[in-house]
Formats: structure tokens, C-alpha cells, sequence
């Protein structure tokens, strides 16, 4: 059976051949492909996990904003409702104060009146009197002058006095 | 080898015209899956290759075409420095003067000739060599982009070769053997599809020539035992089995040294071969019925031969390099001997 029969120089051709081809092919062949491929490989394996972490960093990032938006709203409500206590303590205090001012004015001006009515009562009761004076010493000069003429004389005074 | 044959079986009716002699389908399909001194193209039409001998008496190198074999089994000599040669069934032969071919000096002569299958070889290697080189150059044009073309066909087969193969069976260690492991696989598999192709740059039986598959199992077997670390030699010369068994045991194993690369060579040829041997048969079968209606039966057999050869090629390829691999791995497992 010749088949059977490996055939010497067919072998050593082989054996050199194949050698050459192996130390060839593993130069310029498989070690470039499977670096390339196994750089690719890392490359893709890190963008995932970068990926990976973007995306977690990104949900923090919103559970962030999503708290400190609602922190903020709890705040501006308290502002609001804090402003408003303060505005309506304001308005009373102030209702309070004009109350008070305008009652101050009230009575302020009451007293003024009655000093002023004081016054002129004051004023008038001078007049009278330095008007009586006056008409009892025009009386009394008449009187001694004449009586009838003093009679005269104080009908005719007392016609002309008017109670100024 | 499809091609060829019939015109070559139709030229040999055509020159035994006149006797009507019988066509030998035996002798032509181990022709066919034979090695030769040339590579024919179509019919008569064939490349003649150079036969380099080294003889007793020093190296002899001249073209096959001096020693063309005719069809009548007449014998041009081609008259040597050092011997007479002629050619007998595609084997060089020494001659003596009278014409006979000479046995005993035959014995002397190493035939170291560039036959069919060396330049088969050759171009598998060619091609190899062009594809992977140019995939390698586009791999460093398209730095860390995706495959393309060539690349995204033969990245899968490298990748399956590392994750399906290398990995599973060797391990963490199978960046060293990378290498070996890919070359064997493609030289294989470029080899079988080589063989399946019917016409001329095909049509040759290479994976199926044990001296072949011999040199690449005797490859596998030198790794595999050249990386073979100390569990490897302890489980074949102590083994945990009482040590009267070892007489019995030291042996066996040392037969399992050369059985498994064994297995490779004959798994291998016998698998190529043996789907040319089919082809060849089918194709024949019309020349032993001598209608051409046989034609009708051969061919869908022979396309569905041919459909399975393409597999078988795959397949093979794939096998050999499992079994290489699983043998490197089992040599260079340091986990515990146990594990075997």
C-alpha cells in the first residue's frame, strides 16, 4: 500500500515548509491580529464600563438635583409663610400705632381747644372787667359832675357798651 | 480532480483505440490521490516540476519532464550524472543499461523532489500568507475600528481558534501556542478546501498524504512534550497507583506519548482521503458502466459528496486543532494530576 508510505522528501519538504510558514505568519500575522484584537476587546470592555459609570454618575447627578429641588421648595415655602406672619405682624403693628397716633392727636387737640377756650374766657373776663372799670369810672366822674347827667350819662354808656 | 479525470479517462480510450483496453479505475484513483513528479492541468496538459535526488554519489537535479511516463507503460530515461533514471507509477527510478529499473540503487536514491503536493503546499501557503498578511495591514490601517471585509470573514475563525479552542482546553498558558495553533488550523483548512476545488489550482489530496499529516502530528508531539511540566511526567512515570502496577503502567502511558499524535496523523488522512477515494469512485462508476445515463446517478452523488467534503474540511481542520490543543493543555495543566 503506497499510500500508506510516507514519502521522505514530502515530510522534510513539509516540516521546512510549515516551520517557515508558522514563524512568518506568527511575525506578521498573528501577533498583529490578536494584539489588534485584544486591544479592541480592552478598548470595548472599558468604554462599557465607562458607559456604566457615566450612567450611574448621571442618576446621581438627577437624585442630586431632584433632593436639592425639593429641599428648595420646602425653603421657599417657609420664606413664604415666614413673610407673610411678618407682613400681617407689620399691618397690625402699624394699625396699632395709627390707632394710638391718631387718639394722641385726638386728645392733643382736645387740650389745645380747651387751653385756647381757656384763653379767650380769660380774655373776655379782662375786657369785661377793665370795661367795667372803665364804665364805673366814667360813671363815677359823671356822677360827681351831675346826677342827672350821670344818669344820663349812664343810660347813654350803657347804650353804647356792646359786649365785644 | 474532477476535471481532469475524465479527460484524462477519455484520452486513454482515444490511444487504446485500437485494443479498446479497459480503463484501470484502481490505478487511476490512487493516481489521483497519489503525489506526482507534475501537476496536470487538463488532459495531457501538465506542469512538469523539478526532481531533486540525493544519491550516493551527490545531488541530481533535473526536470520531470525528461522522464515522461507514456501511457504504455514505455519509459523515457533520462540519463543522470550519477545513475540512469526513469519514471514507474510516478515513483523516480533508477534504470540500469538495459532499461530495467534497478532496485537495490532505487533504494540509495532520497527523493527530495518539489512534487505535486510541495508546490499544493506552497501555494496553500502563498495564499495564507497574502490573506492574513493583508488582514493584518488593515488591522493597522483601522486601529480600533470595526472589522471589515476580509477581516470581519476571518476574525470569527481566529477568535473561535483563541475562545473555543485554545481557551477551554489550555488555559491561561494558550497565549504561547496561539500561534502553532492558528498556523495548523488554516494550513489544514486552506489545504482541504485546496483539494475540494476540481480544477487546476486545486484538485489536490495534501491533508489526505500521511507523510503530511505524520510531519504534523510529529510537530504536536514535540510541543506537546517540550511543554510538558512536571505533573505531565510525574503522571506518566508515577502515577498514584500501587508500584507493582508500574511495569504495566509505565509502558501504557508511554505508548499514549505516540498514540495521540498517532490518532491525529491517521484521523486526518484517512478522513481526506478517504472523501477523495468517494468522489473519484462516483465519477468512475460512469467508466465501469460505460453509459453516460450513469452520469445522471454520479453527479448528485458527487455534489453531495462534495457538500459533505466542505464540511469535512472544516471539521478536520477544527478537530485536528482541538486535539493538538487539548493535548498541549493536558501537558501544561499544573492544577493537580488528579484532575486526569
Amino acid at each position: 500500500m503506497d499510500i500508506v508510505q510516507p514519502a521522505i522528501g514530502l515530510v522534510v519538504w513539509t516540516l521546512v515548509s510549515f516551520v517557515i510558514l508558522l514563524i512568518i505568519l506568527r511575525k506578521f500575522a498573528w501577533k498583529p491580529i490578536l494584539g489588534a484584537v485584544n486591544e479592541r476587546e480592552r478598548n470595548i470592555e472599558e468604554a462599557l464600563s465607562k458607559a456604566e459609570a457615566a450612567k450611574e454618575e448621571m442618576s446621581r447627578l438627577t437624585n442630586e438635583n431632584d433632593a436639592l429641588l425639593k429641599q428648595a421648595r420646602a425653603e421657599r415655602d417657609v420664606i413664604l409663610a415666614e413673610a407673610k406672619k411678618l407682613k400681617d405682624q407689620i399691618v397690625g403693628e402699624a394699625k396699632e400705632a395709627a390707632q394710638a397716633e391718631g387718639a394722641r392727636m385726638i386728645e392733643n387737640a382736645r387740650i389745645e381747644i380747651n387751653n385756647q377756650k381757656a384763653i379767650a374766657m380769660a380774655d373776655v373776663k379782662n375786657q369785661v372787667a377793665s370795661l367795667s372799670i372803665e364804665i364805673a369810672e366814667k360813671i363815677l366822674r359823671k356822677q360827681f359832675e351831675d346826677a342827672k347827667k350821670q344818669d344820663e350819662l349812664v343810660s347813654d354808656l350803657l347804650k353804647e357798651v356792646k359786649l365785644k | 480532480m474532477l476535471a481532469a479525470f475524465p479527460v484524462r479517462g477519455f484520452s486513454q480510450e482515444e490511444h487504446a483505440e485500437g485494443a479498446k483496453k479497459e480503463p484501470d479505475v484502481k490505478e487511476i484513483i490512487f493516481e489521483h490521490i497519489g503525489d506526482s513528479h507534475r501537476i496536470t492541468i487538463l488532459g495531457d496538459l501538465s506542469i512538469p516540476l523539478p526532481v531533486i535526488l540525493f544519491t550516493d554519489k551527490g545531488l541530481e537535479i533535473f526536470s520531470s519532464a525528461k522522464v515522461k511516463e507514456s501511457e504504455e507503460g514505455a519509459h523515457e530515461v533520462y540519463q543522470g550524472t550519477h545513475y540512469a533514471y526513469a519514471l514507474e507509477k510516478d515513483k523516480i527510478k533508477v534504470v540500469d543499461a538495459a532499461g530495467k529499473v534497478d532496485e537495490e540503487t532505487t533504494k540509495k536514491v532520497w527523493d527530495f523532489s518539489i512534487t505535486k503536493n510541495v508546490a499544493s503546499m506552497w501555494m496553500g501557503m502563498l495564499i495564507l500568507i497574502v490573506v492574513f498578511g493583508s488582514m493584518s495591514a488593515a488591522y493597522k490601517k483601522r486601529e480600533g475600528k470595526a472589522p471589515k471585509g476580509m477581516q470581519s470573514f476571518l476574525e470569527p475563525l481566529v477568535l473561535f481558534v483563541r475562545d473555543d479552542v485554545a481557551i477551554p482546553n489550555i488555559g491561561v498558558k494558550h497565549t504561547k501556542y496561539m500561534p502553532l495553533l492558528l498556523t495548523i488550523f488554516f494550513f489544514i483548512l486552506i489545504n482541504n478546501l485546496l483539494g475540494l476545488i476540481p480544477i487546476f489550482p486545486g484538485a489536490f489530496n495534501l491533508t489526505g498524504n500521511i507523510a503530511v499529516t505524520l510531519t504534523l502530528s510529529v510537530i504536536v508531539l514535540l510541543v506537546t512534550n517540550f511543554s510538558g511540566n512536571k505533573y505531565y511526567w510525574k503522571h506518566i512515570f508515577l502515577p498514584d497507583i500501587p508500584f507493582w502496577l508500574y511495569p504495566i503502567m509505565i509502558p501504557v502511558e508511554l505508548i499514549g506519548i505516540i498514540s495521540k499524535p498517532f490518532a491525529l496523523m491517521i484521523r486526518l488522512f484517512a478522513n481526506i482521503t478517504a472523501g477523495h477515494i468517494i468522489v473519484l469512485s462516483l465519477i468512475s462508476l460512469i467508466y465501469i458502466f460505460k453509459t453516460m445515463w450513469m452520469a445522471t446517478v454520479s453527479v448528485p452523488f458527487v455534489v453531495f459528496m462534495d457538500c459533505i467534503e466542505l464540511l469535512v474540511a472544516f471539521l478536520q481542520a477544527f478537530i485536528f486543532t482541538m486535539l493538538a490543543a487539548l493535548f498541549i493543555g493536558m501537558a501544561v495543566d499544573d492544577h493537580s494530576h488528579a484532575a486526569h
